[in-house]
């Protein structure tokens, strides 16, 4: 297996871009990682999209993208993993590229979500839940997440407040991204006062709907030497499913497919969850955040809440998680998220964070997971 | 010169809380409240409909003017809620007032700003000398579908302008007309309620035309917002003409004198022009007045209105609209409200 790296990353604003079609945001955003590469042609490309048929009526996103950036006739595939869609096509995209078939892959994920009324775009999420055990009885993702909260709080005392103090961490960062769709801070009050969704979640704990795209160039590192001064190369990578539905699980705390797609990329790696120096994590909602942190083995099992409260997790911390403003405050666009956490831990790495730049980190790890966790892409990259 | 000699308003008495609807759809009334500023709105008996808000709100226009209906040129009703789909509803109107059968008669129809329309198109066929005096009307019974956001402020009102050249209450110093093709709420042919686009009803829709109507009309008229003693824009909700006009740069003491929506709820097409009269009715000689309105769709008209002398003779002769939105109101329960609203639906 060649070792691979990230040689461009693009990311234009997200928010509500109503004047902007998908394939508009998608080219503008590609045109920028190729830039940032400093190249013109690719030999193929991914794009994770969860749902374009549901929120523009388009699907064959593939080949249309592939034409609109002018790659056609290379080959060009949309993958779909519910909310791990833009994970899973850098995934892919690093096999492609590892395996020796492809030297230049451009990986991407987009999701343009507000063309449709929020009972539309909350069906559509909704259809990455198990429609006939869940989706039957008039669950939406928000309820699912509720489940976990509230099993995580009488299991392990987490509380309330814990849970709003990821939010004001995500918030606190992401008013330090000028791409984040909310760039601002709130307050733990603020949180515990919004608008309840789904007892315990409050309006201030879901991550927003959004209109965006990321995209990332992946080369061979030995091509990649030559190019960059500083090369990120991926280093783990690892991907594992679970029941979609959360009556199957065990354990309604526990995110077994983040456990297992963590296991294969530390494996892989040679690393263990004390060499990671920042984190992205799949935070869909507060809770999530917490027993992601705990199934990578970053917090012991139900000290997730404590960390954030502790303050381990903040852009100072002993182990920053979410410096780009995760998904609450940064947007989630769902097919886009998973490469947009990689984007953060390449300007991170590279030292190009901006005023969220932490100090000089090596190892990064990025999460991203469908559904209620029916599916998890982890990833770890060093900075050579 | 040319502008308003008599205006009048009406508003059922009938008002349902804020609280009594979201007690039925177990939504969170506080945040209602909180967030977009409602209290209540006006709900139409069952005998009430826009022609008959029209003829009461024209009534109390010709009490402050005094002139012979005969002598009125053009009739227009504005509202997207007209009775009949084919029938004009200034038919009606016209010979209700006295004022067939010389008259020009039509309906106008841009969501939230049909009564403006009217008011634009009265004010302007004045100006052109072909007819004395001119009636516009802004009026709806709104529509918003049962549980839907726009139910908590769908309301019913109206408010009518005489335009002409003598007597002037207040002079029309500019208008101006502000319009993009943006489909932020729509109801189609047949459907009973209206559609839109959730937060895609704010910025680019009405904020941008607000605005854009707002900034077009001082810079035409070479005014600032420091020149007005009042603002009254568009009123959906109780946040949004307030957000507009900090964003203009007008105070809040310039806006609240015609910002009747916490109480009234949106009155559709009558929402802007209400708020005219309520101004008028407190207004003094030298006044200059801003009205913006909103329609979906998308647009905004805008005037300005400075006041004269007459103000004081024509202010006490019909009903104020503060005085018709405080006083004998009567509080309904959800279910009258329904059967009002024409929301059950009998076997015959």
């Amino acid at each position: 297996m060649r070792e691979v790296a990230v040689i461009g990353v693009g990311m234009t604003k997200w928010g509500e871009l109503w004047e902007k079609s998908l394939r508009t945001i998608f080219v503008e955003t590609a045109l920028l990682a190729l830039d940032d590469a400093g190249v013109d042609k690719i030999d193929s490309m991914y794009v994770g999209s969860m749902s374009s048929g549901l929120f523009v009526g388009q699907e064959h996103i593939a080949s249309l993208l592939a034409d609109y950036l002018g790659q056609v006739p290379v080959p060009s595939a949309r993958i779909e993993t519910a909310c791990a869609s833009g994970g899973l096509a850098l995934r892919l995209g690093f096999m492609e590229v590892a395996s020796g078939m492809s030297d230049v892959v451009l990986v991407s994920g987009i999701e343009k979500m507000t063309d449709v009324n929020g009972y539309e775009a909350t069906y559509a999420l909704g259809t990455a839940a198990d429609q006939e055990y869940e989706g039957y009885h008039g669950i939406t993702f928000p309820g699912l997440y509720a489940l976990i909260a509230r099993a995580h709080m009488e299991k392990y005392g987490t509380t309330r407040e814990q849970l709003a103090l990821v939010a004001v961490k995500n918030h606190l960062n992401g008013s330090k991204n000028p791409l984040a769709q909310f760039p601002f801070e709130i307050t733990v009050d603020s949180v515990l006062n919004s608008v309840l969704i789904a007892d315990p979640l409050r309006i201030l704990d879901c991550s927003p709907i959004t209109d965006g795209a990321a995209a990332a160039i992946l080369c061979p590192v030995e091509m990649a030497r030559k190019m960059k001064k500083q090369v990120v190369k991926i280093i783990g990578s690892g991907h594992a499913t679970d029941a979609i539905a959360l009556s199957s699980r065990k354990d309604l705390t526990w995110l077994e497919a983040t456990y297992q797609a963590g296991k294969r990329a530390y494996a892989m790696a040679d690393k263990k969850p004390e060499d990671i120096d920042i984190l992205e994590v799949h935070d869909c909602f507060t809770i999530a955040e917490i027993c992601v942190l705990e199934a990578l083995g970053i917090v012991e099992k139900g000290k997730g809440g404590q960390a954030v409260e502790d303050e381990v997790t903040y852009l100072d911390g002993k182990i920053p998680v979410n410096t780009s403003g995760g998904l609450k405050a940064k947007g989630h666009p769902v097919g886009a998220t998973g490469v947009a956490q990689v984007i953060e831990i390449v300007k991170q790495l590279q030292g190009e964070a901006g005023k969220r730049q932490v100090k000089n980190p090596r190892i990064g790890m990025a999460q991203n997971m469908g559904g209620s966790g029916g599916s998890t892409v982890v990833h770890i990259f060093e900075r050579e | 010169m040319e502008g308003i000699v008599g205006y009048g308003a009406y508003i059922p008495r009938n008002r349902i809380k804020v609280e009594e609807i979201a007690k039925v759809w177990g939504a969170d009334a506080p945040s209602y409240k909180r967030g977009l500023m409602l209290e209540e709105k006006s709900v139409p008996s069952p005998d009430q409909d826009t022609i008959t808000m029209s003829v009461e709100a024209a009534k109390n226009a010709l009490r402050r003017c005094l002139i012979n209906p005969k002598e009125i040129g053009a009739v227009y009703v504005g509202s997207e809620s007209h009775p009949y789909a084919v029938k004009p509803s200034g038919t009606v109107l016209a010979e209700a007032l006295g004022a067939t059968p010389e008259v020009h008669t039509a309906d106008f129809e841009f969501a939230c700003k049909a009564g403006t329309e009217a008011m634009y198109v009265v004010l302007n066929l004045v100006k052109t000398g072909d007819i004395k005096y001119g009636l516009a009307v802004g009026a709806d019974t709104s529509q918003g579908a049962p549980g839907d956001a726009l139910e908590y402020s769908a309301a019913a009102g109206a408010a009518a302008f005489i335009f002409g050249h003598e007597n002037v209450i207040a002079n029309a110093l500019e208008s101006y007309s502000y319009m993009t093709d943006t489909p932020d709420f729509w109801r189609r042919e047949y459907q009973y309620y209206p559609q839109h686009g959730g937060r895609f009803t704010g910025d680019p829709a009405y904020f941008k035309h607000v605005v854009g109507a707002a900034k077009g009309i001082m810079d035409k008229a070479g005014m600032k917002p420091s020149d007005f003693e009042y603002v009254t824009f568009h009123q959906p909700n109780g946040k949004f003409p307030f957000r507009v006009g900090k964003m203009l740069g007008f105070e809040k003491k310039q806006i609240e004198t015609g910002w009747l929506v916490n109480k009234l709820g949106n009155t559709y097409s009558g929402s802007s022009p209400l708020g005219l009269t309520a101004i008028l009715d407190v207004s003094k000689p030298g006044d200059k007045i801003l009205i913006v309105s909103y329609g979906s769709g998308a647009g905004s008209d805008a005037f300005i209105f400075e006041v004269t002398k007459r103000i004081d003779k024509a202010r006490d002769l019909a009903p104020k609209t503060r005085e018709l939105l405080d006083n004998n109101r009567c509080y309904l329960e959800y279910g009258e409200y329904a059967k009002f609203r024409q929301k059950i639906k009998k076997a015959i």
